[in-house]
C-alpha cells in the first residue's frame, strides 16, 4: 500500500508542548545538528543538492543549488535570511509550523547557515502573527541556554547568532529583495537583480534567502539521507511538502505528502467537498497561481504537472470554493488585494492594479461592458512580463485564469445587472451550507 | 528654515521620550550588524509607547540612526501595522481577503462595523477597540479569521466575533483560540519589538485542523519512512516504475 | 555622450558588438542598453532612467524585446533597456522594429497616464516635458482608461516642501529621479517616497523641509510638472524662452548654466551639462540667485558729487570728473574685490600700472596677508595641474581651510561622487565635523583656528596618506592663518601631492592670473622680475612700469587713512567683506578722491565722488578662470550698447588722464581687444618666484581663560549681496546657530538632561560688537566657538570680530 501522507515537518504538531526545546529534544530534535557538524559544510551544501529540495516558498528553485552560488572567496560575511513572511493569500503552512515547532526551523537554520558559512542568521517573520514571533523568541533564547546557538556550537568550532525579526506588514516583502529592504530597515521595495542575492544581499554581502518549510527540511535530510529525500515525490519534483486546503472543504486544515499527490486524493482525504456541494474553482498555489477547475483534480501536485496545467505549484495553498461561490467577487477581491499591497515602485503594478479593479468592480455590478473583458486581458498582457516583479504578474493570474474558464459568468454578470450570487449562500455559518 | 544639524551627535535629545525609551531604541539597533535594520521594531516600540507613530517617534528613530526624518516617515508610511492614529487598546482585524470574505469574513465585519459602529480603520469612543479589515493572515484553514492584536481569533462568526468586541470593550478576560490570553496592542507591539513578555507557553502547539493530516496519518500508519537508503521511504512514493 | 560610468582615468578598450534594429553596434562594456541604442540613433522612452543617477528600472517605460541575450536565447518577456548591460552577440529590437517592444512601451505609457492630470496647459513644464513629448512619440491618443469609466487618483495641488520647490503629486509619475538625486548625488534625502501603491507619493517629514543646497537639480531632472519652483512657476513658456550658455559667478567652479531669457529679462537659470565641470548639477545659489541686478538699488546712470551730493552725469563727464579727481588726488591705488572677468581683472591691472602708475592694486577684498600673496605668486599663478576628474580619482583629498559644500558647490558634489564611489578618502583640516564632511565620508583632522599650521605639518604623516597621488585643496582662508599657507605648500612639496588654490569668488584665480596683485603682473609676471616688467611695458607700449611692488589691500586701506594715498578706484568691493570693515570706511572717507565702479548702491557709492555704473554679467562677454586654472569664457546674453563693462569706463578714464598728462591710454574699449592684447602678452615663461612666508605677525595678547577663539565661513545661502532679491532661495539657508562642543555647551547651560538644547540662545561678543543665535553642539575643540560669517546682520566681520580672535559667549534669554 502507499502512504498517502508522509508527516515529518508535522510529525510532532501533537506533542505536548511541542513548541518547547524539551519537547523538541525528547523527539529527537536536534540530532541532525551533531550529524551535520561531523560533514563539511560542502557535504552538507551536497547533501541538500542531491535530495532534490526545491525551495518552498512558491518558485521552486533548488535549495542546494542556490546555497552553491554563495562566492566563498568573498571576504565579506555570508548570511542567512528565512522569509518567514508568509502573506500569500490561501498560504497557512509555515504559521503553524513556527507556532508548533520552531525548533524544527531554528535546527534547520544552524545547518543550513553552517553549510553556506554564515556566522549570523535571520528569520523575517510576518508581524501579524504574534503568538508565532513569541515562540520563535523563546525557541531562539532556549537555543542559546543549549548551547544549539551562540559561540562554538556543540563543541564544533562554529559561532552562529539568530535574530528575529518582526515585520510590519507588507506582502511584498515575501518577495526576497523587498524583504531585504525590510530588513535593512528601508521601504520593501524589490532591488534590481543583477546583483543576485547571492553575491549581494543583506548588507551588500552573500546571501542566502529561504522558505521557512524549505529550511525546516533540512534537519530531516541530514537526518535520514538525501536518498530518503529523493525517494519521495516526483521525478523533478522531490520529497514531501505541505499541503494546505483551505475554504469549502469538509476538514480544511494542513496534509503534509509527497510531491505529487492530486488533489482528488487531498480532497478524499479531507471528507470532500462541503457536504452537498461540489468543487467550482481553486487555487494550486495561492491566488497568484493561475485558477483550476474540477476538470484538473487529477494533475499530480507537483512544479512540472501544474505548470503544464497552465498554473504553478506555488505554496501547495488549495484554496477551494464551491458553486456558490462568484468567480468574479473571488477575483475582485483577490485584485484588490494586489492593488493594496504593490509597493509602488514600477509603473504597470501601481497604475495597473488601480485600473483593473475599477474595470473588475464595475463588471462585478454588472456595469459595463463585454469589450471590458478584452480590455481586462490587454490589461493584463501589458502588465504580465513588464512589471519590477513577481507581484505585478501574479496580480494578473486570477483574472487571466477566470476569464479563461468563467468567461459566461462575468456576461452573467452583464446580464443580470449584477452579481447574480447569494454571498450568504457560500458563508461557513450559512443556512443553505448547514442545512444542505 | 532648518536647523542645521549634526546627524552624528546625540546629545540633543528632545523629543518627548523618556530615558528607558530611548535606551531600548539605542539596544534595537545595536542587535544588527547595521543598526538600521533595527527600524522596523524600532517603529513597533514607538508604538508600544506612543499609541501610534508619532512626529516625537520619527524623530528619535532618525537620530538614534543617523538617518533622515523623510526616511523615516518613508518605512513608517510603507508598512501597514504602523498607525498614524491613535490605536485603540485592542484591535481588530477581520480578514476580508477572498477565502475568508467569501467564508464569512465580509458579514463578520460588516456586523462589527454596525455593531461598534465604526467604519474601517476607526476606534470605538472609548477608546477600547480599532476595528480594520486585513489581508490575508495565513489561518486559512481556519476561516473566516479575526485578529485580535495580531493574536489568532479562528473560526469566528458574526456572533462569537461580537461576543469577543463586548467582553475586550467590557474588560472581560478573553483568550486566542489558539495562543494566550490578550493583552494590549501596546503590549503586543512590544514584543514585536523584540521585547518578549511571558506568554510564549500559553496557548496549544496546534489547532484542530493544523492537525488534520497527521491524524489521518497516525489512524492509517503512514510515514514517511525513517530508512537512508530509501528502501521504506520509498512506499510514499508517487514515482513510476522505472525509478 | 555619457555611455559608462568608468573610472575617469581608467580607458576602456573592452567593446561590445550588439545588433540593436539590425544595426551592429560597438559599445564599451557594461553600457547600458537604452545608451547603446543612442549610439545608433534610436531613442528608447524612459522617465525613471538617468545616467547620473544608479539604475533602478521603476517606470517600465523603455522595455524592447530581447530575442537574443548573446547567448542564443532570448528574453521571453520585453527587458527594461535601462537596467540591461551589453552583451557579446546581443540581439536588442526596440520600438523602432518590434511590436512586441512597441506594445510594451505603449502599454506603460498608457498606465501612466491614467493616473496623471489633463493640466497640461497650466503646467509650466508644458512644452519641455518628457511625459508630454513621449506620450505623443510613444502613447495612443485616446483613453481607454477614461473610456471605460476611470477614476483618477487625486491629490491637493501643489504642496511647498520647502520655500523654493512645489510638489504636485498628482502630476507625479514616481520615476524617483528626484528622491535619488537628493539622496545619492546631494546627500540631502529630505524628500523620500511615501505610502505605497498608487498612493505612493514623494514626501517630506513635516518638520524638515526641503532645504537642500541643491534642491533645484530635482526641479530640472524631474521629467513631468511635478516640481517646480515658486521663482519660475507661472513665469513664462519654454518655446517663448531665448536660451544662452553661460557659466556661473557665485563662485571659483566654473559650473555651465543655461540662462533661460525673455524679452531682455532673465526668467530662470538651468545647469548647463559640462562632464568635466559640473556634469548636470549646480546649487540652488548658481540656479536661483540672478536677480541681484535687477533690484531697485541697481546703478543705471554715471553720477558725479557735487557740493556733497551725487547728480546723474553724461559718460563723457563722469570720465573727465574721474580723471581730474584722481590727478589731483596725488598716489592712488586700485581695490577690485573677486568679482570681476578675468578680462576687467586685467584692465584694474594695467589701469593701475599704466593710468595710476602704481602697483597698489589687490584684488583680495577679504582677510589677506602678504604670505598670501607670496603664495599666490609662487604656488597659484599659471598652475593647473589639477582637474574635478583628479578628485574623483584622488586616493585622498586634503581641504585646507576649505568647506566646498558651502564655498565650492561643484567641488563638493564631485568629492561627494568620489567618496560615494569608494575611491577617494577625504581629509578635512577644519574646526568641527561639518554634514558637507559627513556627506563626503570626510574624516576631520581638528583645528584651532590660528594652530592650521602645525596640523597641516602633520598630515605628512603617513597614517593620513597624503601621497603623491593625493590631491591638497588650500582655501582662501587659510591666509588668515601665518604660515598656514606655507605648510600647505611644503606639505606638497614633502608627499609629491599636487596643490590647488581654491577661492570663493568667480573672478579671484582670474585676477591672479590678470595682475590684479601688488607682486604680480598678467600672466603670472612677476613685478619683482626686471625682465617680467621690460616684457610687459614693451607690451602695452609703455616705457616702463613702475617697479616697487605695491601696497596690498590692507596696506592700501592703511595708507588712506594715513594719507600716504589719496586716490582710489574701487570696484565690486562690499566693505563688509574686508578684513576690518570699520578701517575701510574710514578709509573711504579719508580718501583724497574715490571713483567708484558698481553695479548697484554700496557703502562705497555712498561716499564715492564718482560712480560709475558697470555692465552686469549678463550684459557682457567675459571670462572666469576656475580654481583648476581653466578658462571658462561666456558671452553676452543681452545686447545692451548702454551697459559698459569695467574695462571700457578704465579705458574712458584712462583716456582723460592721458589727456591730462598722466600716463598712457590702455588701447582697448571692447573684450575682445583685450582678450587679443592677453592672447598676444601670454603667460610668463620664466621662473616662478620662491614662496616668502614672510615675517609673522605680532602675537596677540594670550586669550582669556574663559574666552573662545572665534571659527567662521560663509554659507552657501545667506545674506551676500548676490543674493538679494531672491526672497524664496533665502529662505531655504539653514538657520545660523553658534556651534559650541558638547562641554562648553554645560558650561554655558548647564547640564544637558532634559534641556531642549536647540531652543537655547547664546550671545557671542567680540571686540566689533555682539550676535545673539541659536545653539548647536558640534565636535569643536575645546575653547572654538563656530559662527557663520554673513548669516546676520552685516556679518561676522562688521559687527563681531575678526576670525581667529577672542570672543565670550553667553547664555542668553529667551
Amino acid at each position: 500500500m502507499t502512504d498517502m501522507l508522509t508527516p515529518v515537518l508535522t510529525d510532532n504538531w501533537d506533542a505536548e508542548r511541542a513548541w518547547t526545546l524539551a519537547s523538541y529534544e525528547e523527539h529527537g530534535g536536534y540530532a541532525a545538528l551533531d550529524k551535520a557538524f561531523a560533514m563539511a559544510p560542502d557535504d552538507v551544501i551536497n547533501a541538500v543538492k542531491e535530495s532534490g529540495l526545491r525551495g518552498r516558498g512558491g518558485a521552486g528553485f533548488p535549495t542546494g543549488m542556490k546555497w552553491g552560488f554563495i562566492p566563498q572567496d568573498n571576504p565579506k560575511p555570508k548570511y542567512l535570511v528565512v522569509n518567514a513572511d508568509e502573506s500569500e493569500p490561501g498560504t497557512c503552512k509555515d504559521t503553524p509550523l513556527m507556532l508548533a515547532s520552531p525548533h524544527t526551523l531554528v535546527e534547520g537554520v544552524i545547518i543550513s547557515s553552517y553549510a553556506i558559512r554564515a556566522n549570523t542568521a535571520f528569520i523575517y517573520v510576518r508581524g501579524e502573527i504574534i503568538h508565532v514571533i513569541r515562540r520563535l523568541q523563546r525557541a531562539v533564547q532556549e537555543a542559546y541556554l543549549a548551547g544549539h546557538l551562540g559561540k562554538n556550537i556543540h563543541g564544533s568550532g562554529y559561532d552562529l547568532d539568530l535574530i528575529v525579526h518582526a515585520g510590519a506588514g507588507a506582502y511584498i516583502c515575501g518577495e526576497e529583495t523587498a524583504l531585504l529592504e525590510g530588513l535593512e530597515g528601508r521601504r520593501g521595495q524589490p532591488r534590481l537583480r543583477p546583483p543576485f542575492p547571492a553575491v549581494a544581499g543583506l548588507y551588500a554581502s552573500p546571501t542566502v534567502i529561504n522558505n521557512v518549510e524549505s529550511i525546516a527540511s533540512v534537519p530531516s535530510i541530514i537526518n535520514h539521507g538525501a536518498a530518503w529525500f529523493a525517494g519521495m515525490g516526483t521525478e523533478k519534483s522531490n520529497g514531501y511538502g505541505i499541503f494546505s486546503l483551505s475554504g469549502h472543504v469538509t476538514k480544511p486544515g494542513q496534509y503534509e505528502a509527497p510531491l505529487g499527490i492530486t488533489l482528488r486524493e487531498l480532497i478524499d482525504l479531507a471528507g470532500g467537498m462541503r457536504e452537498g456541494h461540489e468543487l467550482k474553482f481553486w487555487t494550486p498555489g495561492g491566488s497568484s497561481t493561475p485558477l483550476l477547475t474540477p476538470e484538473h483534480l487529477d494533475v499530480p501536485l507537483d512544479f512540472e504537472s501544474v505548470g503544464a496545467a497552465g498554473s504553478m505549484l506555488g505554496t501547495r495553498a488549495l484554496q477551494l470554493f464551491d458553486e456558490t461561490t462568484c468567480v468574479v467577487r473571488a477575483v475582485l477581491r483577490w485584485t484588490e488585494f494586489y492593488k493594496h499591497e504593490s509597493c509602488g515602485k514600477c509603473t504597470p503594478c501601481r497604475e495597473g492594479t488601480w485600473w483593473l479593479t475599477q474595470t473588475l468592480a464595475r463588471l462585478e455590478k454588472g456595469q459595463g461592458s463585454e469589450a471590458d473583458l478584452d480590455l481586462l486581458l490587454d490589461q493584463c498582457d501589458n502588465i504580465l512580463g513588464r512589471s519590477f516583479c513577481a507581484l505585478g504578474d501574479g496580480a494578473t493570474s486570477p483574472i487571466s485564469s477566470s476569464i479563461q474558464h468563467f468567461r459566461d459568468e462575468y456576461l452573467a454578470h452583464l446580464s443580470h445587472g449584477g452579481c447574480p450570487f447569494d454571498h450568504a449562500a457560500s458563508t461557513v455559518f450559512s443556512p443553505v451550507g448547514a442545512d444542505a | 528654515m532648518s536647523v542645521d544639524t549634526n546627524p552624528g551627535d546625540n546629545s540633543l535629545e528632545r523629543a518627548g521620550l523618556d530615558q528607558k525609551t530611548w535606551d531600548e531604541l539605542r539596544e534595537i539597533a545595536a542587535r544588527y550588524p547595521e543598526a538600521r535594520s533595527g527600524l522596523l521594531p524600532m517603529l513597533h516600540l514607538v508604538q508600544s509607547v506612543e499609541g501610534r507613530i508619532t512626529p516625537e517617534g520619527i524623530e528619535a528613530c532618525a537620530e538614534v540612526l543617523g538617518i533622515s526624518a523623510a526616511e523615516v516617515n518613508g518605512v513608517a508610511t510603507f508598512y501597514t501595522m504602523y498607525k498614524r492614529k491613535p490605536v485603540g487598546d485592542y484591535h481588530v482585524g477581520v480578514c476580508t481577503n477572498t477565502l475568508c470574505a467569501v467564508m464569512g469574513g465580509d458579514l463578520i465585519f460588516e456586523r462589527l462595523k454596525d455593531h461598534l459602529d465604526v467604519g474601517n480603520d476607526e476606534t470605538t469612543e472609548d477608546g477600547k477597540v480599532t476595528l480594520e479589515h486585513i489581508e490575508c493572515n495565513a489561518a486559512c484553514d481556519y476561516a473566516p479569521v479575526m485578529m485580535v492584536n495580531w493574536e489568532f481569533m479562528d473560526n469566528q462568526t458574526p456572533e462569537s466575533a461580537i461576543q469577543v468586541v463586548d467582553d475586550l470593550r467590557a474588560g472581560t478576560e478573553v483568550h486566542s483560540t489558539r495562543g494566550p490570553r490578550l493583552g494590549t496592542w501596546r503590549e503586543a507591539e512590544r514584543v514585536l519589538a523584540g521585547f518578549p513578555d511571558d506568554r510564549a507557553d500559553e496557548g496549544p502547539a496546534a489547532g484542530a485542523p493544523s492537525l488534520v493530516g497527521l491524524r489521518i496519518a497516525r489512524e492509517n500508519g503512514w510515514t514517511a519512512g525513517t530508512d537512508t537508503t530509501g528502501q521504506d521511504a520509498t512506499a510514499a512514493s508517487t514515482k513510476g516504475d522505472d525509478q | 555622450m555619457t555611455t559608462t560610468d568608468k573610472a575617469p582615468d581608467t580607458v576602456d578598450t573592452d567593446l561590445v558588438t550588439l545588433t540593436i534594429d539590425g544595426v551592429q553596434v560597438s559599445v564599451p562594456k557594461d553600457t547600458l542598453v537604452i545608451r547603446a541604442a543612442e549610439q545608433v540613433g534610436v531613442q528608447i522612452p524612459r522617465f525613471c532612467d538617468h545616467p547620473l543617477l544608479d539604475p533602478v528600472g521603476a517606470c517600465r517605460q523603455c522595455l524592447v524585446d530581447i530575442p537574443d541575450a548573446g547567448n542564443g536565447r532570448g528574453f521571453p518577456k520585453p527587458q527594461a533597456s535601462c537596467t540591461l548591460p551589453v552583451a557579446e552577440g546581443m540581439v536588442v529590437n526596440t520600438q523602432a522594429t518590434s511590436e512586441v517592444a512597441d506594445k510594451a512601451q505603449q502599454g506603460v505609457m498608457e498606465f501612466l497616464l491614467i493616473n496623471h492630470p489633463l493640466d497640461c496647459p497650466v503646467c509650466d513644464k508644458g512644452g519641455e516635458c518628457p511625459l508630454q513629448n513621449q506620450a505623443m512619440s510613444n502613447g495612443r491618443g485616446e483613453s481607454r482608461f477614461a473610456e471605460s469609466g476611470g477614476v483618477k487618483r487625486t491629490f491637493p495641488k501643489p504642496i511647498n516642501i520647502s520655500a523654493q520647490v512645489l510638489l504636485d503629486r498628482e502630476r507625479c509619475v514616481l520615476c524617483a529621479r528626484c528622491t535619488r538625486f537628493s539622496e545619492q548625488v546631494a546627500g540631502d534625502p529630505f524628500i523620500a517616497l511615501a505610502e505605497r501603491g498608487a498612493l505612493q507619493q514623494v514626501a517630506i517629514y513635516e518638520r524638515e523641509p526641503f532645504e537642500s543646497y541643491f534642491s533645484g537639480n530635482a526641479i530640472q531632472i524631474c521629467p513631468v510638472g511635478a516640481l517646480t519652483s515658486a521663482d519660475y512657476r507661472f513665469r513664462s513658456r519654454p518655446f517663448d524662452l531665448v536660451s544662452t550658455p553661460g557659466v556661473a559667478e557665485h563662485d571659483a567652479c566654473g559650473a555651465a548654466i543655461r540662462i533661460d531669457h525673455r524679452r531682455g529679462k532673465v526668467m530662470r537659470r538651468l545647469a548647463g551639462n559640462e562632464p568635466e565641470i559640473n556634469e548636470e548639477w549646480i546649487s540652488d545659489k548658481d540656479r536661483f540667485a540672478f536677480r541681484y541686478s535687477q533690484v531697485d538699488d541697481r546703478i543705471t546712470y554715471p553720477q558725479v558729487r557735487e557740493d556733497g551730493e551725487l547728480r546723474p552725469a553724461s559718460w563723457t563727464e563722469a570720465f573727465a570728473v574721474a580723471a581730474r579727481g584722481l590727478r589731483d588726488a596725488g598716489a592712488g591705488a586700485v581695490l577690485t574685490g573677486g568679482r570681476l572677468t578675468a578680462e576687467d581683472a586685467y584692465a584694474y591691472a594695467k589701469f593701475a600700472r599704466v593710468a595710476l602708475q602704481t602697483n597698489d592694486v589687490d584684488f583680495r577684498a577679504r582677510p589677506h596677508s602678504a604670505e598670501e600673496a607670496s603664495f599666490l605668486a609662487s604656488h597659484v599663478a599659471l598652475s593647473g595641474g589639477v582637474t574635478y576628474a583628479d578628485l574623483e580619482a584622488a586616493p585622498v583629498v586634503v581641504l585646507l581651510g576649505l568647506e566646498p559644500e558651502d564655498e565650492a558647490a561643484t567641488i563638493f558634489l564631485r568629492l561627494r561622487k568620489a567618496a560615494r564611489q569608494g575611491r577617494t578618502q577625504v581629509v578635512s583640516v577644519a574646526p568641527w565635523t561639518s554634514r558637507g564632511l559627513q556627506k563626503m565620508k570626510g574624516r576631520l583632522v581638528p583645528a584651532v583656528p590660528g594652530t592650521e599650521a602645525e596640523v597641516i605639518a602633520s598630515l605628512a604623516d603617513a597614517e593620513h596618506g597624503v601621497s603623491k597621488d593625493a590631491v591638497i585643496l588650500v582655501g582662501e582662508r587659510l591666509a588668515g592663518t601665518h604660515g598656514a599657507l606655507s605648510a600647505a605648500a611644503d606639505l606638497a612639496a614633502r608627499t609629491g601631492a599636487r596643490l590647488a588654490w581654491v577661492p570663493r569668488r568667480a573672478g579671484d584665480r582670474g585676477a591672479v592670473e590678470a595682475g590684479a596683485l601688488p607682486n604680480l603682473l598678467p600672466g603670472g609676471r612677476p613685478l619683482a622680475e626686471a625682465s617680467a616688467r621690460v616684457d610687459v611695458a614693451a607690451a602695452w607700449g609703455v616705457e616702463s612700469l613702475p617697479a616697487k611692488v605695491g601696497r596690498d589691500g590692507n596696506a592700501i586701506v592703511a595708507a588712506l587713512a594715513k594719507g600716504d594715498l589719496g586716490g582710489l578706484v574701487v570696484a565690486g568691493v562690499d566693505p563688509d567683506d574686508t578684513a576690518d570693515p570699520a578701517a575701510f570706511r574710514a578709509a573711504l572717507d579719508a580718501a583724497g578722491f574715490v571713483v567708484s565702479l558698481e553695479l548697484r548702491a554700496t557703502g562705497v557709492t555712498r561716499v564715492a565722488d564718482v560712480v560709475l555704473p558697470v555692465a552686469p554679467m549678463t550684459d557682457k562677454a567675459g571670462t572666469f578662470v576656475t580654481w583648476d586654472g581653466r578658462a571658462r569664457d561666456f558671452d553676452a546674453v543681452f545686447t545692451n550698447p548702454a551697459s559698459l563693462p569695467d574695462l571700457r569706463i578704465l579705458s574712458g578714464i584712462a583716456d582723460e588722464l592721458a589727456a591730462l598728462g598722466q600716463g598712457a591710454p590702455l588701447g582697448f574699449r571692447t573684450v575682445g581687444e583685450v582678450r587679443a592684447e592677453m592672447q598676444a602678452l601670454g603667460p610668463w615663461d620664466g621662473a616662478r618666484p620662491a614662496h616668502d612666508a614672510g615675517k609673522a605677525p605680532r602675537v596677540g595678547k594670550a586669550p582669556k581663560a574663559d574666552s573662545f577663539t572665534l571659527a567662521t565661513w560663509k554659507q552657501l545661502i545667506d545674506l551676500g549681496s548676490m543674493q538679494d532679491g531672491e526672497v524664496h532661495l533665502r529662505a531655504t539657508a539653514r538657520t545660523p546657530v553658534v556651534r559650541l562642543n558638547r562641554a562648553a555647551y554645560e558650561s554655558v547651560f548647564g547640564m544637558l538632561e532634559g534641556e531642549p538644547g536647540r531652543d537655547q540662545l547664546a550671545t557671542v561678543t567680540g571686540d566689533r560688537g555682539s550676535v545673539t543665535l541659536p545653539v548647536a553642539v558640534a565636535d569643536l575643540p575645546d575653547g572654538v566657538v563656530w559662527v557663520p560669517a554673513r548669516s546676520f546682520g552685516r556679518g561676522v566681520l562688521a559687527e563681531l570680530a575678526s576670525p581667529g580672535s577672542s570672543v565670550t559667549v553667553k547664555g542668553a534669554q529667551q
